[in-house]
């Protein structure tokens, strides 16, 4: 038993050696030095307490991102739509604080009513989703990509129609909230306690609600064969709908976090990709909520640590996404040839 | 074109499909293939027409020796096969499916197509719409489609497979005239069949199979004792019986009326008590899987009423259906019964009724244990169910069941087990029986059905016998009916078309 865990541990470090060994080529490839390449991504994230507290303040949103899609794996569905629930969770968010910013309710209660009404918005563009899954047959990855189309183009009427910049109409976003609105920071950095906290108590919700409830029993008991647990009992569509439901409700924090503590306006890419790259986390994680944390705070440090790279080697800093996409790959293609070689012996 | 099958052989895992079957078939002739379900008949035409590479055997055509890799190369040889269900495009025009197969190049001469399409179609007075869609025509329509592809693919061995399933007796009629003219022109018309009377009228000559091999032939006349003989082996003495059936009635079904798209099972009427085995023959899609799944809720039944327990249940859902103590146990176990991944202790933990919010796992594993000891199931709580063997499997599911069960359902609740999981889980239901559960139950093996039911209903294409004493039947008998002799000459020939 030991040794086959070993073992797997082996092809996993494999499928890590593999997947920088091709992004080094690609370095190559494009006439830049790997080695400062990595260098100034590491530098980029961890070299000071500004850097340090960007990671942290993007890794809360991909935390919340993670544990939604884990719980909708679990059911066996790919919620690509994700994203648009992100987004919708941002535009009710930004819809709450823009209604209530200039009454006379104390912010704090005003940044409460928004985070609600981003876990609101959230989780009605994933019930559309689900509705259309459950009732109209419509696959979940058509529909959300679908979905995802709708939430950005809703996005932008809004920011360049009715909530547009006195004078100015931009796609770069709405008007800035006032500081009273932007969630409470640690001083001199951008990074919010309350954001982190929340993704962090989400991770810990999920990992005990799939590994310890009946719910989430149930849930993989669907996602691993729906017409046994339908037989066995379980309300099926009504636990689809119900996965659905709860990862709306996360990407819509995700979106509020967004709106308030990070951008404090509504911006038309103001997911940040984040809907997506949850997914790749939980791929790249094997489903396995109990790695979440630390993969998606590596993830988020690739991210952060990318943003320097177009002004230090003229690369661009898509290449933190290349490096994570290539690593996901890289990890699916060994599992499946390590599952292919143990089968036939 | 002659046709000469050498010592077939095919085996799927454990099961030999065709143990070593040789036949010659001469031009010009139309050759019955008879067989229960399982028998190797489908295999046997899929090696024939290329579906399916033999792992052993060798197909000569004319007396020369060939070898098919894929339908393609089979109907490039000349033998084209129509299956039982369509293989054609249902979003297509009747023209295009027409197209689809030939080899022709980029752009297709429509026109010329076309007048062959209809001269061929006149051939065999066949009134077919090219610009039609395939959705739109009847299974005969369609049937009369791909004959028509087939021939115009330069078919000279043709394969029906099943044929007469799902239309209606007009269509057949045209069908066999067709088949006739086949055989006329010097085509070899193969014909593969579970129903004896068909087979009787339009074959000339006829190989029966079971269970893999080669068991008879026979030539015009037939005597149906004999074809029905060695379809289903000789009868076995059937043991002892245990019935426990209660007066009290505990399912009553009144003019039930199910369909699909191919059958309709009409007015049923059936009162089931408790502790009664009710067994369901027939060839596997006569109606009688289709009737099982609607008493269950499973499927939506079309007219009349279920009544559980006292309780119309009529249009009602599985999950309400479950609540008033009926249970579905399906043949696919790792399909529809359980859920691979996960463990036995998960499946226990699943089946309960669910008490509060989080999982209390020592008893659920507690639970596992004891009904894994009590089943007698080769495994332990951490197992995953896929691990088990299929024995293991069919103990696990009947282990999963709730205590006390109105009415159980099950579809070949035996097949594919070794003898000792057969009695052991035949136990296991009678046990049942004896606590006052009814049980309903589909199979193809009519020695369990003459062993274990008290009761049986006969299913032929969707046509049901009313309930028969189990005691007073034969094998032989039985035998007959599925295979459509001795029925009543019945009244509603029209239900098909």
């Amino acid at each position: 038993m030991n040794k086959i865990r070993w073992l797997n541990f082996g092809f996993q470090i494999g499928a890590v050696i593999l997947a920088l060994l091709f992004t080094t080529v690609v370095l190559l490839m494009a006439g830049a030095p790997p080695l400062q390449a990595y260098l100034y991504i590491i530098k980029g994230a961890l070299s000071s307490i500004t850097n340090i507290s960007n990671v942290l303040s993007a890794w809360a949103p991909l935390l919340l991102t993670t544990s939604g899609v884990l719980i909708t794996f679990a059911a066996g569905l790919w919620n690509i739509g994700i994203e648009g629930q992100i987004m919708v969770g941002a535009i009710f968010t930004t819809g709450a604080l823009r209604l209530l910013q200039n009454s006379t309710v104390p912010s704090g209660w005003i940044l409460l009513i928004g985070f609600l009404a981003g876990m609101a918005g959230g989780a009605l563009w994933a019930a559309l989703a689900g509705v259309l899954k459950t009732f109209g047959g419509v696959n979940e990855i058509f529909g959300g990509l679908g979905l995802n189309f709708v939430a950005t183009a809703f996005a932008l009427y809004l920011i360049i129609g009715p909530w547009k910049r006195p004078g100015i109409a931009s796609t770069s976003g709405t008007l800035m909230f006032p500081d009273k609105l932007w969630l409470p920071t640690l001083p001199k950095v951008q990074f919010s306690v309350w954001a982190l906290g929340l993704g962090i108590l989400v991770v810990i919700l999920v990992y005990f609600l799939l590994r310890g409830t009946h719910f989430g029993l149930r849930l993989k008991a669907i996602g691993k064969n729906s017409k046994a647990a339908l037989l066995m009992g379980v309300p099926t569509w009504q636990y689809v709908m119900f996965a659905f439901l709860l990862c709306g409700v996360f990407a819509g924090l995700a979106g509020a976090i967004q709106v308030t503590s990070v951008y404090h306006r509504l911006t038309p890419a103001i997911s940040s990709g984040y809907g997506f790259l949850g997914l790749m986390v939980a791929m790249l994680i094997n489903y396995q909520a109990i790695w979440a944390a630390p993969v998606a705070l590596f993830f988020a440090a690739l991210n952060i640590g990318g943003i320097q790279l177009p002004i230090v080697l003229k690369l661009d800093s898509s290449l933190s996404g290349v490096l994570q996409g290539i690593l996901v790959l890289f990890v699916l293609l060994v599992e499946g040839a390590r599952q292919r070689l143990f089968r036939k012996r | 074109m002659n046709v000469e099958l050498k010592d077939i052989q095919k085996t799927f895992g454990m099961v030999h499909a065709n143990g070593g079957i040789s036949l010659k078939i001469p031009a010009g002739t139309i050759q019955g293939i008879l067989g229960e379900n399982g028998a190797g008949k489908s295999t046997l035409m899929k090696i024939l027409s290329g579906f399916i590479r033999p792992d052993q055997g060798e197909i000569l055509l004319d007396g020369h020796t060939v070898s098919i890799h894929s339908p393609a190369d089979a109907i490039r040889l000349g033998v084209g096969m129509l299956h039982q269900d369509p293989l054609d495009f249902p979003p297509l025009r009747v023209i295009e499916n027409f197209i689809l197969g030939s080899a022709g190049g980029l752009l297709p001469d429509q026109g010329a197509v076309l007048r062959d399409f209809k001269k061929l179609a006149g051939q065999f007075g066949f009134s077919l719409d090219p610009e039609a869609y395939v959705d739109s025509l009847t299974v005969g329509e369609r049937q009369q489609l791909e004959i028509l592809r087939l021939i115009w693919l330069g078919a000279s061995v043709m394969i029906f497979d099943e044929p007469t399933t799902g239309i209606s007796t007009a269509q057949k009629m045209k069908l066999f005239a067709a088949l006739c003219l086949l055989a006329e022109q010097g085509k070899t018309v193969l014909f593969v069949s579970h129903k004896l009377d068909d087979v009787e009228g339009l074959c000339s000559r006829v190989a029966v199979l079971r269970q893999g091999y080669l068991v008879g032939e026979a030539k015009q006349p037939y005597s149906t004792k004999k074809l029905v003989e060695m379809m289903f082996g000789k009868t076995i003495s059937v043991g002892g019986r245990k019935p426990c059936r209660a007066d009290k009635v505990t399912v009553n079904l009144s003019k039930l009326r199910v369909e699909d798209y191919r059958l309709k099972v009409r007015d049923v009427n059936l009162d089931v008590h408790c502790g009664e085995v009710i067994g369901l023959a027939g060839m596997e899609g006569s109606g009688q899987g289709l009737f099982l799944r609607a008493v269950g809720g499973m499927t939506h039944t079309v007219g009349g009423k279920i009544l559980i327990d006292g309780r119309d249940l009529t249009g009602r859902s599985y999950q309400t259906f479950k609540k008033h103590g009926v249970a579905f146990l399906p043949a696919a176990r790792l399909e529809e019964g359980l859920v691979p991944g996960l463990t036995l202790t998960e499946h226990f933990i699943l089946a309960e009724e669910a008490k509060g919010f989080f999982i209390n796992w020592d008893k659920g594993r507690l639970l596992a244990q004891e009904r894994i000891k009590e089943f007698d199931v080769r495994g332990i709580p951490a197992n995953t169910v896929e691990s088990l063997s299929g024995g293991n499997q069919q103990r696990a599911l009947l282990a999963l069941l709730r205590d006390s069960l109105n009415l159980l359902l099950l579809e070949h609740p035996t097949r594919g087990l070794d003898i000792e999981s057969v009695i052991y889980i035949w136990n296991k239901l009678k046990e049942r029986c004896q606590k006052g559960t009814a049980i309903l139950f589909v199979s193809s093996d009519l020695e369990e059905i003459l062993q274990y039911s008290d009761q049986v209903l006969v299913f032929f294409s969707g046509k049901v016998t009313p309930p028969l004493d189990a005691s007073t039947l034969t094998t032989e008998k039985l035998g007959e009916l599925i295979g459509g002799k001795g029925w009543p000459e019945s009244t509603d020939e029209g239900k098909l078309a």
